[in-house]
């Protein structure tokens, strides 16, 4: 319904590009787009409001009035700004140095606690950690069976008796004590941070198993209220980080600001979807430049580098400058993308584009009927693709499972991208204008 | 309606206090009608998570009636607004019918991740039981681990059919046999769980579609009832969510839950005056009876008493 608090900021901007000075008023003006917009994005009304007397300080002075381009000027001071309320710099969870360490998670009901604790366990264990996830959550039906199923999947053992929570979690470090295990990941129930009684049952929780890190696990869709409970779970328990789930939505996430504003507290970890897998490192840059429309370049490449082979990735550049890139490449590739998430997640983080395909369906499907089609090619086929014809086709088609025409346009497609770079090889980057690419 | 006024605000004392409180002080003594005064109701109402636009309405309207009459006390515009909010809800169509009018009656369950849709289906499907219905739960929530095991639990509890399938198999199969068990079995109410996705995935967006044209297929006019279950902590998302999902499979009533909270739950006014979908029921506590029909009118006068 709204415009994206990137788009609305563009929306301001661009008419403070068309001046070459800024008067005081369309300052004033620009800033309270600003904080509508912060309103809009669920920024806690009294922190856009603090925000936004911060930036307009600093907009009024000399610097601006007599700058070249001060709309670009404008971006830097609100982005800068946003940068420094988002915690300035990215940090790591804390082990223990001596002993095991315990992460404790808390949160409001729903808000993604028992996803994320499975979430940390893989990363931990992927860096070389030998975790536990302890199921303390004796409230919700099924909680439990949740952790456990979930730990199972990702081969990480699970604790829990039918104890009661505190009881649980003193058991659960008992445990991993004997059991060389280095990590603890405590899972408790979700709770109002107004009921007494719970959030007692949180404080005897720390108390008996002295947390390395308790974690506020946060939904990003969260309104005005964000406020009121990140504050009162840091009052009560003394929070040491953050992490904003379900950032994969269309929320604009303005609580982060509200939160770190409140707890004074870093958000270390985004949740980006519901596999264990879909966990981020927070980079409070990157936040402010999605929020700003500006796009997350950072991650993308992080995220390529993770899933692209470099070996592999420097044959495939002397096959491209040769033309002789072939089926075989191709699926590789395919494969390498897929290991970077949902098309989806790629396209958003690219600058730019997210914005002018926002709400247009992307298919992941598209990439499974091209590695189908590829699949059902002989390894000749693939190697040479100007053997392929009628016949072979049809055969292609039929085995898997889609219609000759699919067949034709990929094969067509895939033929424009050899000429395509056969040309870019002669002619230098410019060619690369029009490249397609075959979906 | 027994018990639902006093239930009603226990579960919102918390959210009465502080938004009294905020525009008792506001307004006391002999408020003046200026910017300020308008600018700091304004902000108590987004603080309700109302938005922008819906406290800009409601203040334009207090703005005008304050030019009419000169004089005026701190409670008069304290009713004022309650009113304009009243308006604001009772406007469009009316709330979710309850009653059993055709069997089975089928509930769709629709909601982005972690807003309570199963919790609040094991409190409905115990709010039918007691009026006598027998009632079956669908858990077509085949991705998330465990969710079937934490319906069942609800089923247990509420003595409702549970028709579920595998882990990861295809939730408009299970909401179609559901369906037709019910049938069979002579069940009056249909209760469809489904999984919590975000309303911006596409594909899971199509795959509810479809287990909405698979609920339709078993029983021609099926679902009868599509509900967004929202929680009340939600921001100006709400809409967006409220939106996407009212598009992908056509809203019929709101649940809006963890109104025990110190969360309002403003964003339903919004919704309320965009899309015309009313609020159902609301939910105000974990335990089977922390349910209760919604009403406009008590909600506001609960909020303010």
């Amino acid at each position: 319904m709204f415009d994206s608090l990137g788009d609305r900021l563009d929306g301001v901007f661009k008419s403070l590009r068309g001046q070459g000075r800024l008067s005081e008023e369309n300052i004033k003006d620009a800033l309270k787009e600003v904080r509508r917009a912060f309103l809009e994005a669920d920024v806690n009304y009294k922190v856009a409001k603090k925000f936004v007397a911060g930036v307009t300080e600093e907009s009024l002075g000399e610097k601006v009035l007599t700058s070249v381009t001060p709309g670009q000027l404008i971006i830097k001071i609100v982005h800068d700004k946003l940068v420094e309320l988002l915690g300035g710099q990215s940090r790591e969870l804390a082990y223990n140095p001596r002993g095991i360490t315990v992460w404790m998670m808390v949160g409001l009901q729903g808000s993604g606690k028992t996803t994320g604790c499975a979430k940390l366990g893989l990363r931990a264990k992927r860096a070389g950690r030998k975790p536990l996830l302890v199921a303390a959550d004796i409230y919700r039906p099924a909680a439990k069976d949740q952790l456990r199923v979930l730990g199972k999947a990702l081969d990480i053992p699970v604790f829990t008796t039918d104890d009661d929570a505190v009881r649980i979690a003193g058991q659960g470090l008992a445990y991993a004590k004997e059991n060389e295990i280095d990590l603890v990941i405590l899972d408790t129930a979700g709770r109002l941070h107004i009921d007494e009684e719970l959030m007692g049952e949180l404080q005897q929780m720390k108390k008996a198993v002295r947390p390395t890190e308790i974690m506020f696990v946060a939904d990003a869709m969260t309104g005005q209220d964000a406020v009121k409970s990140a504050d009162a779970f840091h009052q009560a328990l003394g929070i040491d980080g953050v992490m904003l789930t379900k950032i994969d939505g269309d929320a604009r996430g303005g609580a982060a600001l509200s939160i770190l504003e409140v707890t004074g507290r870093p958000i270390k970890f985004l949740g980006i979807g519901e596999k264990p897998a879909d966990l981020e490192v927070f980079h409070p840059s990157r936040l402010a430049s999605r929020i700003l429309g500006m796009g997350d370049v950072v991650t993308l490449v992080e995220k390529a580098q993770a899933a692209v082979d470099t070996k592999k990735a420097i044959e495939l550049e002397k096959k491209l400058r040769k033309a002789q890139f072939t089926f075989e490449d191709f699926y590789d590739q395919l494969q390498q993308v897929k290991q970077m998430g949902s098309l989806e997640s790629i396209i958003s983080m690219i600058p730019g584009v997210g914005k002018a395909l926002k709400g247009l369906p992307i298919d992941d499907h598209a990439l499974v009927r091209i590695e189908a089609m590829i699949q059902s090619m002989t390894l000749q086929e693939r190697r040479t693709p100007s053997i392929i014809s009628g016949s072979r086709r049809a055969r292609i088609a039929k085995g898997s499972g889609n219609s000759i025409q699919d067949v034709n346009k990929l094969i067509k497609q895939f033929g424009d991208m050899q000429k395509m770079m056969k040309k870019l090889g002669k002619m230098g980057p410019k060619a690369l204008s029009g490249f397609k690419f075959p979906m | 309606m027994r018990g639902f006024f006093k239930k009603l605000r226990n579960g919102l004392q918390k959210t009465r206090e502080q938004l009294v409180g905020q525009i008792s002080e506001v307004v006391t003594g002999t408020p003046q009608f200026d910017d300020e005064l308008f600018e700091e109701i304004e902000e108590v109402l987004i603080a309700s998570d109302c938005g922008l636009e819906t406290a800009a309405h409601l203040t334009g309207r207090l703005r005008e009636v304050c030019e009419e009459r000169k004089t005026m006390k701190a409670t008069e515009v304290v009713e004022i607004i309650k009113e304009q909010m009243i308006v604001m809800l009772n406007g469009g169509s009316a709330p979710v019918d309850a009653v059993i009018d055709v069997t089975p009656k089928v509930y769709l369950f629709v909601g982005v991740n972690g807003t309570g849709k199963t919790t609040s289906i094991g409190k409905i499907g115990e709010h039918f039981r007691s009026a006598g219905k027998s009632v079956l739960f669908a858990a077509c929530d085949t991705f998330r681990a465990a969710a079937r095991e934490q319906l069942q639990i609800w089923a247990d509890r509420s003595g409702a059919d549970l028709v579920s399938g595998d882990d990861g198999s295809d939730p408009a199969a299970v909401a179609f046999d559901a369906v037709n068990a019910a049938k069979a079995r002579g069940r009056d109410v249909v209760l469809i769980d489904t999984a919590g996705r975000l309303h911006t995935k596409h594909n899971l967006m199509e795959e509810l579609k479809k287990i909405s044209r698979a609920v339709d297929k078993a029983l021609p006019g099926a679902p009868h009832e599509t509900l967004l279950v929202l929680d009340a902590t939600t921001g100006q998302n709400g809409v967006s969510q409220a939106e996407s999902f009212g598009d992908a499979v056509g809203l019929t009533g709101l649940i809006l839950t963890k109104l025990d909270g110190t969360a309002k739950g403003g964003i339903i006014l919004g919704i309320r005056q965009r899309f015309g979908v009313p609020v159902s029921w609301i939910g105000v506590g974990e335990k089977i009876d922390d349910l209760e029909t919604f009403d406009s009118r008590e909600f506001i006068e609960a909020l303010f008493a």
